[in-house]
Formats: structure tokens, sequence, C-alpha cells
């Protein structure tokens, strides 16, 4: 069977390379490698309990805020800490604000691009492909880009910088905000609104967040098929097969996203089981990783990260890339803006999925619906928030226990698992989007998400690099830096 | 643009870092950022993040740059180099080809017109070197403080200078664009770089300078807690006085700064900055007195002065110094006295 080994692969965070078993022009059987390995899990050990909260961002200058967010949830479990309501929301409002900026930049800088190769030039919308996404060129490319650093003045504001800012901590925010500066920091949640609604959408997000069936969805297309980006991209998609393209292994997993002073969340938490239509809640103590085909120590066989290792093997026979392979109760679990929205139980979601399953497509419009699902619930926070108030609380940690750490990034779940001894860290594990998304095969051969999702890809006659292998990746805005960590 | 400089050719990869310093970079204070690039002559040859090449295409371009066929007038390094396990570089295998990133960094670097090592991790080895280094990261011509790196201290790329080490953790968008708009412009010579291949422009500079808890530095006034609005040197572990950076002048995306944000600077651009020996965000101490004081001032007189200045601390200051907003307001005085 021809083999395609595919790499350097861009536009994803970090180092990913595909090997691929072609016949008849499809896709047989994929294998996934991180090829770069840095071990923060090993460099996190001895050190104190806090110094996480400089390391950890570190991981990912893309997902950077969602490390520390996860590893303050972990000293606060460690500590018994209870955020204020104002810490909450702020901490809500700075993840939001990584979070709207990641699946912004997904779209425009590392997804959209694909459509302007020279292999699409014979379809009608090739040209306005171009003008609008080509790289560095594209006017949709560069207004994105622009809405993009405005967006992030709100972090240089609350979070000082971005990525690895220090301003999230187990008791709340370092930033306070008063009533004034509220007022300004409404005003570019408006001004990013005002780019969605014109550029994005071209409809009011809460319309786009209305659209409750494909019906509707494409009663709204037919009204002018290329006005708008995710206009385009629909009709992009509805050309190119992308409905179909890369479907992953139909459960997903979400921890619920942007917790809520009190109790509850914005985004429910559970698994959807897409064959059953039935969400079931999650159980973190189901997880275990499995280390055979990565080049880590597998002794003791599949652990539960609490009793995590990671001990590079770099000579392991059988082993093909950095990154271990997560399994919830044994099976292989699908995270991400998908699965948040599945959870929550969209209607448009939970319908696109049902009758075309985890696909390029479905990711995509996950992805987008949550950019206009999460701008107004952004407006709401800032008008909860209660100046005068305590932002934060001083976390006092004890000296030996053991802290759990689960969030929502962009990519979906993130998990951090710490146990603490004598005062210094003992143990650390991290569970990231991706090492769920593109894990390797398990002990039982089981391949990952990603390699489930490759299989039946398209590769036409003389492609070393096929597109729709790139679609399909990219869908799923990988992030090999925390996967292998 | 018939006759006009040909394009600054600018090659960007990434090892053993996060890749936090092209985001921070796409982060510039500037309404068009491609358009900032075309307008200085800078033509980006390939980025991970944002060009449109992948797999064999990219391959391609770095076999015809090591052959001296594809002119290359800035090699941008982000991350550290990864030399482990034994030597061998397999820690990082530059994807698609089987060979470790460090043997293309060298090759490539052969033939720049300049190397620029983006960041404190392609600087000096960074948060990736932390720890045991069991990946045995470097920077590119240093390892923390120590000369030598992937490229040893003796490397000059073809203009003569040696690495340009824009440190920080991730650094300064704008720090980026100055240095590479200045190379393009053939306006940096040796005498621009401190001691360390760092920039002057930001580096002659402390982060203290334009810090807004200057006055409770004043009158140590200091922060107690997380969030509170006093200075961070005495308690919190802010290293502001000593560390070189203009972070406080020149705001990240026009912005913040680690300080307004409400914790402490803990020195992302001066190596080592990793391992400080000490909790982060503690402040060390002998006999009360931090260790670590401002770099140009004699300890007799800061304790001195810290006594004093304590002494007259205003309530004001002292109040709201552990607060996280204001208690205490200026007072309204009518200020047209004649
Ligand atoms: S917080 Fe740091 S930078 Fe600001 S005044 Fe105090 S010592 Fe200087
Ligand atoms: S204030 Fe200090 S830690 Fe923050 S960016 Fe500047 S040099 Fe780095």
């Amino acid at each position: 069977m021809p083999r395609l080994l595919v790499g350097p692969f861009n536009r994803v965070e970090g180092d990913l390379e595909v090997t691929l078993d072609v016949q008849q022009g499809r896709v047989a059987s994929a294998h996934v490698n991180s090829t770069m390995y840095r071990g923060f899990e090993q460099i996190l050990q001895d050190k104190q309990p806090h110094d996480a909260l400089v390391f950890v961002p570190r991981i990912c200058g893309i997902c950077s805020v969602s490390q520390s967010v996860a590893a303050a949830r972990a000293l606060a479990d460690l500590g018994s800490i209870e955020v204020p309501p104002n810490g909450q929301i702020v901490t809500n409002f700075i993840l939001a604000t990584e979070n709207l900026a990641d699946h912004l930049m997904h779209f425009y800088v590392f997804f959209m691009p694909d459509f302007t190769h020279a292999s699409y030039a014979r379809h009608a919308w090739h040209g306005e492909a171009v003008a609008r996404f080509a790289p560095q060129t594209g006017s949709q490319t560069r207004a994105a880009t622009a809405a993009r650093q405005r967006w992030f003045t709100l972090l240089g504001t609350l979070a000082g910088k971005w990525p690895h800012t220090q301003c999230i901590e187990p008791g709340g925010s370092t930033r306070a905000v008063d009533a004034a500066e509220r007022i300004r920091l409404l005003a570019k949640v408006r001004e990013f609104r005002g780019f969605l609604e014109s550029q994005l959408f071209a409809a009011p997000l809460e319309f786009i967040s209305s659209l409750d069936s494909e019906a509707a969805l494409l009663r709204w297309l037919a009204e002018d098929p290329l006005k708008g980006d995710l206009r385009m991209f629909l009709t992009l998609a509805q050309d190119t097969g992308l409905r179909h393209l890369g479907p992953g292994p139909g459960r997903y997993l979400s921890y619920g996203a942007y917790p809520q002073p009190g109790a509850g969340f914005a985004f429910a938490p559970g698994v959807w089981h897409a064959a059953t239509q039935t969400l079931n809640a999650v159980d973190a103590q189901a997880i275990r990783e499995d280390a055979t085909h990565a080049w880590l120590s597998d002794s003791g066989g599949p652990r539960h990260p609490i009793q995590g290792i990671t001990q590079p093997e770099p000579d392991k026979p059988a082993a093909y890339t950095w990154n271990k392979a997560p399994r919830l109760d044994g099976a292989v679990l699908e995270t991400g803006a998908i699965a948040r929205q599945l959870a929550s139980a969209h209607p448009l979601v939970r319908e696109l999925v049902g009758s075309y399953g985890g696909t390029v497509f479905t990711r995509v419009v996950a992805r987008l619906l949550e950019l206009a699902r999460v701008v107004p619930l952004m407006e709401q926070w800032l008008m909860q928030l209660r100046p005068g108030e305590a932002f934060c609380v001083p976390a006092q940690l004890p000296s030996e226990g053991t802290g759990v750490g689960l969030s929502e990034a962009a990519r979906g779940s993130l998990g951090h698992w710490m146990t603490v001894q004598g005062g210094r860290i003992a143990s650390y594990q991290i569970v990231a989007p991706t090492t769920w998304n593109f894990s390797p095969r398990d002990a039982a051969g089981t391949p990952g998400a990603l390699e489930q999702a490759l299989v039946g890809a398209p590769v036409l006659e003389g492609e070393t690099t096929p597109v729709a292998v790139q679609h399909i990746v990219r869908s799923f805005d990988p992030c090999m830096v925390c996967t292998v960590h | 643009m018939s006759g006009a400089t040909p394009a600054f050719n600018v090659l960007w990869l990434q090892s053993g870092g996060c890749g936090g310093c092209s985001m921070s970079l796409l982060c510039a204070d500037t309404t068009d950022f491609h358009g900032q690039l075309r307008q200085a002559g800078i033509n980006l040859l390939w980025h991970p993040s944002i060009s449109l090449q992948s797999g064999r295409e990219l391959v391609d371009m770095l076999q015809a740059i090591v052959d001296g066929q594809l002119r290359l007038d800035a090699l941008c390094i982000e991350g550290a180099l990864l030399r482990g396990p034994h030597g061998t570089g397999r820690f990082h295998m530059l994807a698609g080809t089987g060979i470790p990133m460090t043997h293309w960094v060298q090759q490539l670097a052969a033939q720049a017109r300049h190397v620029v090592a983006v960041g404190s991790c392609a600087a000096w080895g960074g948060i990736t070197a932390a720890g045991d280094n069991l990946t045995d990261a470097c920077g590119l011509q240093y390892l923390d403080a120590t000369p030598g790196g992937l490229l040893g201290a003796a490397f000059r790329s073809r203009s003569g200078l040696p690495v340009i080490n824009i440190a920080g953790c991730p650094t300064h968008p704008s720090w980026v664009l100055d240095s590479l708009m200045a190379l393009a412009a053939n306006g940096f010579t040796e005498a621009d770089l401190d001691t360390l291949g760092r920039p002057r422009f930001y580096a002659d500079q402390l982060v203290h300078h334009g810090c807004t808890r200057n006055e409770y530095y004043e009158y140590k006034a200091s922060a107690e807690k997380p969030s509170d609005l006093g200075c961070m040197m005495e308690h919190m572990g802010c290293k502001g006085t000593q560390v070189h950076a203009d972070c406080n002048t020149r705001l990240w995306n026009g912005e913040g700064s680690c300080t307004r944000a409400g914790y402490a600077c803990i020195a992302c651009t001066e190596p080592g900055f990793q391992e400080p020996g000490h909790p982060f965000h503690e402040t060390p101490k002998f006999a009360g007195i931090p260790i670590g004081l401002p770099t140009d001032m004699p300890k007799a007189w800061f304790v001195a002065l810290a006594s004093l200045s304590k002494s007259a601390t205003p309530k004001r200051v002292k109040v709201n110094a552990v607060a996280d907003h204001l208690v205490v307001k200026p007072v309204a005085r009518k200020t047209t006295l004649k």
C-alpha cells in the first residue's frame, strides 16, 4: 500500500506529522505523530505548587489562559478555596476572550486559506476565496487580524499581556474592575460584536444563535449565498462535500464551560453519544491514559492521571508519537466547540451532527456558533460585576493533598491533576483537548479520533499534502504543543 | 517596484517553545499587520501560523535556502533548541523530514544574513530549560547567561552580527517589528545590542520606569496579597527595578503590562528567569530586607530611605496599597493659588 508522509503541517499550533496508507485514492489508515516533546510534567515536579501558575501558561502560546485556568482550579481544589463572584466572572471573561480569539483566528487564518489553494482554481468561488482569505493579503484575513488585535486589548487591560499572564489566581483575578472601566470594556466587546455582525455573519449574533435547524440555516443561506464569511463558508461546504468529510468517533466530551457564581455552567457538561442521542454525566474518574504507542513509559498499563507518569523512552519500539492516548471508560472521544454545543443542547448542532456526524462542516459551524453565543454572555457578565467587592482572596495552600482542575479551552476539554507532598509538586499530569483528538492507537489498537476521521479521505493524483486531509486536520483546530506539553 | 531594493526575506521557524511569541506578535498595535510588513519591504518567506504552503512545498523552500538558491535576510527562530536525547536532537524532529530541527537551524543559520532569536526560549533556553532541563534545551547562542548555545559563542551571521536576542516571554510585538524593520533598513549595528545581544532600544530601560505603582514604591507602601494596588517589590516578588525592558512605557498591544494587571514582573527578558531560586510571587528577604535591590542603589541607602519614606507615607497611599480599589481618594484642593 503506498505510504504518504505528510508534514510539516502548518496553520495548526505546534508540530504535526501524519502518515497515511493510501488505497485506491483514499486514506485506508492514518498514524498521527506529535513530533516535539518539552516535558512540562517533568519540569513541574518538585516545584512550589503556586509556581505552576508561571509554568503552565507557557505550555501553549495560543491557549495559554486555559492552561492557567485549569492550574488555578487545581490549586483552588487543593486549598478548598472559594473564588468570589467577581473573580469568577473576570476569570470567565478572560478565558472567553482567549477562546473566541482562537475561534476567529482558526476560521480566518488557519482554516479558510486552504480554499485559496490552486487545486480549487476551477471552482466558481475561487477568485472570491483568494480575495477574502489569501494569507497575508486577503481582505478578510487582514480585517480579522485587526479585529483580533483590538479584541485582545481587553486582555491588555485585564491580564496585562497575552499570552502568559499571571493574573489568574486560585482565589480569583489580580485585576479589579471599577465601574467606569467596565464601560470601556463593554465598548470593546461591542466593537467586536460589530465586526462579527458586519463581516463574519452579516446578521445579528442573536439571529445566528437562534438558527435552530438545517432548514432555517439553508433558508438564510439562500437569501444571499456569499454575503458575509459564514455564508461564503456554507456555500463552499456544499460545493466541496465538507458535510461528510472527516467523521469522528461519534462520542463527544465537555467538562462544562464558564462555571457561574453559585452553581451551574453557561454551557452544560456531558458526554454526548451521537448514535443513541443521549447525554451522560462526565465521570472523570473513568479517564485512563494509555502510553502503548507513545515514546513514553507505559509501565503499569493505562493510568488515571492522578497516578500518571511521564517518562520519555525515545527508543521504544512500536511507538510513533510523543502523545499519550486518553480514553474514557475505554472509549475514544472527540472534544471541542462541537462537544460543548452538543452537551449544552443547541438544536442546530444536534440536528447537523445527527444528520452528518462530527465532520469538517459540523465542527466549523459549532465553532462559529460559539462566537455568536458567547459575546452576548460576556456583555452580561460585565454588568454582573460588583465594583467595590473582592475580586481575589488570598490562597492558603496545604503542604499535602491533591487538586483537580477541569476547564474548557477553545479546542475542548482540558484537565490538570496535581499531587502535593511536603509542600512540593510530587506529580502533575495534563490531558489537553488535542491529547484526546489526536491520540495515537491504544493497547487494543483502536485509533484516536483524528486517525479515525482521516480514514476514507480522498487523495488525488499527484497530491503530496492532500487538501482533504488538510481540511480534516485543521477542522479540529489542533494544538500540538498542548497535546504533548 | 523596479529599481527598488529587493524585499527583505524573512523565514520564521519554531522549535522548543509554545508559539506564544508569534501569537503575541499578531497583536501588534497596528490597524494592518501585514501592510506594516509590506511597507517596510519585508517579505515573509514562510511562517508556521500564517503561510499557505505545507509539507513538501516548505521542505523544498528550506532546501533551496540551504543550497544557496534562495536569499535569506533574516532567520527568525522562536522556541528553544532541543539537543536531547543524548545530543541527537530527536526531541524535535522537523515533521515530514526525519531530520532534527537543530540540524536544520544550523544549516539555515550558516546562510542567513541575520539570525534573530525571538523570545527568551530561543535566546537563552527559557522556560523550556527549566527544572533539570531534560530535553537539553538551549538558546541559539546562550544557555541562560552562558555564551554557547546551539550555534556557539563565536558564531556571527553573514552580516557579522551575533544572534540578535529579542528576549521576553512572550516577547513584545513591537520589539520584534521594530528590530526587523531596522534590520531591513540596514539601520542596525553591534552598538545597538547590549552585552547579552538584546536590542538596546528596549533593553536599556527598566520595567520599573513608568510603572503606575511608582508612588507606592516611593513610600514603600506595599501590596500584601494578589489584587492589592501597592508596590509589589517588597512582598510579591516584583523584579521591575532590576529588569531590562520597557514594558511599562511601551504597553503590550497599546494597552497593558504585568504590573498594571496586578502581578509581579518575573524578569522574563533576563537569562535564567525560569529558575529564580525562590517562589516567583514572593520576595526573598534577608533580615526583613529584600535581597534583590534596585540595580543602581547601595543597600544602606535603600534601607535608610525605605524606613524614612515608610514613616512619611500619606494615609491615602498606605490604605490604598492593600486594597484592590481606591479607598481613600486624593483630596480636592484649590489648585489655582497665585
Ligand atoms: S510594582 Fe515593581 S515595577 Fe512597579 S513600582 Fe513596584 S517594584 Fe517598580
Ligand atoms: S513586566 Fe517583567 S515579566 Fe512582565 S513582560 Fe515585562 S519583563 Fe516580562
